[in-house]
């Protein structure tokens, strides 16, 4: 038991857990749940896209482009065509899983940050196809979604679906520390570290950044599905350049390569600006302050500096390395 | 019977000839060094050999097989590994865990049965783990297994890349100066270890600079100039060779005075 909670896998996620079933008491009213609902969709998606950037080292600035592509996938089926929103959010994410395929493939082959460019532009297409094809998503108002049902029961309110994204994070993130602490998730991280001593070793790296790229696009797209059926409607904006720049802000300002840094910046940048509103027209002065405050204090992130902070405050002190 | 034979193997850069048609064969089970100045062609060649270069003319034949231009990780599965002059460490992670890279061809890559943690897994995981800490012991890294790689000195990261190489239970391990940066402890440290890896049946090449490793240490020397062959033999032909004593270091750098390492 005790080496269950030292171990950080099995021991963090239970702190997570706990975290996410005490957290209600501190909720005052159905506003905070909301904001606790959407930072749990943007944690999932964090979770994916970590997998992708802090421990493949590639990044896509295109990802809100997958969640959109989700989001949409389950609006349309569902509201124009009547499809079961299980089946929908299924489609969704398989169609998700072979564009990212498709246009990875050609473009992971290549070294450097082509990946960022393809993404950025295929993010763009999606947003501008959200609003241009208003027979189907009603273009730049958005569309309304059908509620998610379970054992035909449909699903509405902030308290019900806090459960239910608050387990599915748990999940998450117990799926992506199972991966990276596996043989494909090392082949992942050697690509990080040093793509000819991988090759080397025998990992086929263009492989393994196409597979962690779909994977993340996946996680992406599930996410936004969920988020199309709690928030009931969807406008362009919500999948937008600006939510892929947003989702990479919270993996790096949660921490790179670091599964709970991912959790804890999507926590962060989604609370933060409910918390900043009493400055109004000073909310995003405060806000950019804070971000390149942490950055420069702690440029590896949140959690993996608090985490080396604590190691040395409390484990290593008496021995200091020599280095 | 050769473990690998160049055949008029040629790399171009531009204009510069790093390896110029140059042929020659590794025999099964032997250590078989490179030398020659900087910019030889040595690394070069390495490169070649391993697939991260494609050559401009030549064949590299393994097995029978021509695989001039296969891409690094086939050539993994053939048994190929390599160690590398700069270090190439996953400095992202731990020790053990840069070793467990290696072994990345022999364990279970499949995509649920990990993601899921089943039981099947994790107990492949343990055991991989535990082969992985054996390695760091064979190579005399035993007090480094939970370490961080970005924490370690440069001579255990030397070693490491020598565990992660042989994580792969390669038939052929090219060792890109494993001495370079040693001192002369290390140095005879590393001398031992390649000797450990020679008997456990793998065929080693070895780039190195320090004479007194390879001429100690070698049954087979190949002198490399300007990328061409200048000479090969026993490390007694290779002293003896005019060609290679006036073209090359000298006579004495090329170990009749030991003592000039200590120096
Ligand atoms: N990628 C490259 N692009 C252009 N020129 C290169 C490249 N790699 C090597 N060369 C050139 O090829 C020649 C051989 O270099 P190489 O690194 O193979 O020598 P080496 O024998 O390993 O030398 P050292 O003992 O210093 O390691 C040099 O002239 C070098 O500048
Ligand atoms: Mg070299």
């Amino acid at each position: 038991m005790i080496a269950w909670l030292a171990n950080p896998r099995t021991g963090g996620l239970l702190v997570l857990a706990a975290i996410i079933a005490v957290l209600p008491l501190a909720l005052p009213n159905n506003f905070y749940f909301d904001v606790a609902v959407r930072a749990g969709l943007n944690a999932i998606v964090c979770v994916g896209l970590n997998l992708l950037i802090g421990y493949a080292g590639q990044i896509s600035l295109g990802h809100a482009g997958f969640l959109g592509l989700g989001a949409y996938a389950s609006a349309v089926l569902t509201a124009h065509y009547g499809w079961n929103p299980y089946a929908a959010m299924g489609v969704g994410a398989i169609a998700v899983g072979v564009l990212a395929f498709a246009v990875g493939r050609p473009i992971l082959r290549l070294r450097g940050h082509y990946l960022a460019m393809a993404t950025l532009g295929l993010g763009i297409i999606i947003s501008i196809a959200a609003n241009t094809e208003d027979d189907y998503t009603g273009g730049p108002d958005g569309m309304t979604v059908p509620p998610l049902t379970v054992f035909g029961t449909e699903l509405y309110g902030e308290r019900i679906w806090y459960w239910i994204v608050g387990a599915l994070v748990v999940v998450s993130v117990w799926l992506a520390l199972n991966l990276v602490a596996s043989p494909v998730g090392r082949a992942l991280r050697s690509v990080h570290g040093s793509e000819v001593a991988a090759e080397v070793s025998g990992v086929d790296t263009a492989r393994y950044k196409v597979l962690v790229f779909v994977i993340s696009a996946v996680f992406a797209s599930v996410a936004g599905s969920l988020g199309a059926h709690y928030g009931g409607f969807i406008t362009p904006v919500d999948v937008g350049f600006i939510k892929s720049i947003e989702l990479v802000t919270m993996v790096v300002l949660g921490g790179m390569a670091s599964t709970y840094g991912a959790v804890v910046g999507a926590a962060i940048l989604t609370a933060l600006p409910q918390v900043l509103t009493w400055l109004q027209d000073y909310e995003h002065l405060a806000f950019g302050l804070i971000l390149m405050l942490v950055m420069i204090f702690m440029p590896r992130g949140l959690i993996p500096s608090l985490g080396s902070a604590f190691r040395h405050l409390f484990i290593d002190r008496p021995e200091t390395q020599s280095t | 019977m050769t473990a690998l034979a160049v055949e008029a193997l040629s790399k171009e850069f531009g204009g510069v000839h790093a390896v110029a048609d140059l042929s020659f064969a590794v025999t099964p089970g032997t250590i078989h060094s490179i030398i020659g100045p900087n910019g030889a062609g040595k690394t070069t060649l390495f490169n070649l050999i391993t697939g991260l270069y494609r050559p401009t003319a030549g064949r590299i034949v393994l097995d029978g097989e021509n695989v001039a231009g296969l891409a690094p990780y086939k050539l993994a599965a053939k048994g190929l590994s390599r160690t590398f002059q700069n270090l190439q460490i996953f400095f992202n992670m731990t020790a053990l865990e840069n070793v467990l890279v290696g072994m990345h061809l022999r364990l279970d890559r499949r995509l649920a049965p990990a993601v899921l943690r089943l039981a099947g897994a994790r107990r492949r995981e343990a055991q991989a783990r535990d082969e992985a800490a054996e390695l760091l012991r064979f190579v005399g890294l035993g007090d480094y297994v939970t370490a961080d790689s970005a924490s370690m000195p440069y001579g255990a990261l030397k070693r490491l890349e020598i565990a992660r190489a042989l994580a792969l239970r390669p038939r052929l391990l090219l060792l890109d100066e494993p001495a370079a940066g040693l001192n002369i402890n290390e140095t005879a440290e590393i001398d031992e270890l390649i000797r450990k890896i020679g008997e456990t049946g793998v065929t080693v090449v070895l780039v190195e600079h320090d004479m007194r490793l390879v001429m100690g240490i070698s049954d087979h020397i190949l002198v490399l100039d300007n990328g061409r062959k200048l000479g090969e033999g026993n490390a007694e032909q290779v002293r003896a060779d005019p060609k290679v004593i006036a073209a090359y270091l000298g006579a004495a750098a090329l170990g009749r005075n030991d003592a000039a390492k200590g120096g």
